[in-house]
């Protein structure tokens, strides 16, 4: 699978998402700075990574959201191409209109940076294929802004659609409010757009995809896109 | 004809003001018993350069609705006035 990792001003989290998928896929990873106009051809996946594109200012992610590359990985989503957005890279999805709501402030009042468990809510998307259904998985989360915000009528739709992906949850699986780090909202973790193709994600899959790490769940994020891949999607 | 504007941004009633609620602790623990609620926004001052205020004003929602101002969440306000050169 062909992965290209879109690196903003203030990116950080970048290089742990080259190094995990390169080492996954065995293929080198492109890196496309965000004035670029373009997608490097082939590109099966997006990475948008986390970080503090543009520091942060103004929103999370709103300035990030209207650079040059958007307009490409726009394009790439509407064909049918498949987008990861992890932590800052969802809340640039978000101020994209990628994907709805929006991530505001942990209700904890802190930055939050640990372990997390979180439960697969489908696995029929192109990101959890190769999750079984309502697994209990672990990814560290490390985020100031992590609360998924939509005015409730348009979560119970967002509910409805299905487009819930990821919940934080205890390692028993309950979704209970206090198993959410941040106060999300019906503990949502992480979220598709209607089709599908894009993902947005708070947990960080790349940090937990190598034995050194100490965790290894995140693999099963990469093996879910390259099993859809090979399946001729 | 130059034009400043000062856009008043903030959070829209019913979203979770955390920012606010942790100034209005803070004042709180200082003592101003009598205080009630805080919200906290933000500020933007533009500098235009527009034929007209009502095509300042125009420039300036513009801006607003294309960067400044996220609709979900957040209202603005705009105020103009006359710029000296």
């Amino acid at each position: 699978m062909n992965v290209s990792v879109v690196v903003f001003p203030g990116s950080n989290c970048d290089q742990d998402a080259v190094r995990a998928l390169a080492s996954f896929s065995g293929r080198p990873v492109a890196q496309v700075w965000h004035g670029d106009p373009a997608l490097p051809a082939a590109t099966d996946l997006v990475i948008l990574p986390g970080g503090f594109s543009y520091g942060d200012y103004l929103r999370t992610g709103a300035m990030a959201a209207r650079s040059p590359i958007m307009e490409a990985v726009r394009r790439h989503a509407y064909e049918g191409g498949l987008v990861l957005g992890i932590c800052n890279g969802f809340q640039i999805l978000t101020e994209a209109r990628l994907l709805p709501g929006t991530l505001l402030p942990n209700k904890t009042l802190t930055f939050v940076c640990k372990p997390c468990t979180l439960r697969v809510e489908r696995t029929d998307t192109p990101f959890t294929g190769a999750f079984r259904p309502n697994q209990v998985v672990q990814f560290p989360i490390a985020h100031h802004e992590g609360l998924f915000y939509l005015p409730e009528k348009e979560l119970d739709e967002l509910e409805q659609r299905g487009q819930v992906v990821f919940r934080y949850a205890s390692p028993e699986g309950s979704v209970a409010p206090e198993a959410s780090p941040n106060g999300s909202l019906r503990n949502i973790a992480g979220i598709v757009n209607e089709r599908g193709n894009v993902l947005g994600l708070m947990p960080h899959p790349e940090r937990a995809s190598d034995p050194v790490l100490g965790e290894r769940d995140g693999l099963l994020v990469w093996q879910s896109v390259a099993g859809w891949i090979e399946g001729g999607h | 004809m130059r034009h400043r504007a000062e856009i008043v941004v903030t959070l829209k009633s019913g979203v979770l003001d955390i920012q606010g609620k942790a100034v209005f602790q803070s004042l709180q623990q200082l003592g101003y018993g009598e205080l009630e609620d805080v919200r906290v926004g933000k500020v933007v001052h533009l500098l235009l350069d527009a034929p007209t205020p009502e095509k300042a004003r125009e420039l300036a929602r513009g801006m607003c609705e294309d960067l400044l101002v996220n609709g979900l969440i957040e209202e603005y306000r705009i105020s103009l006035e006359a710029a000296e050169r």
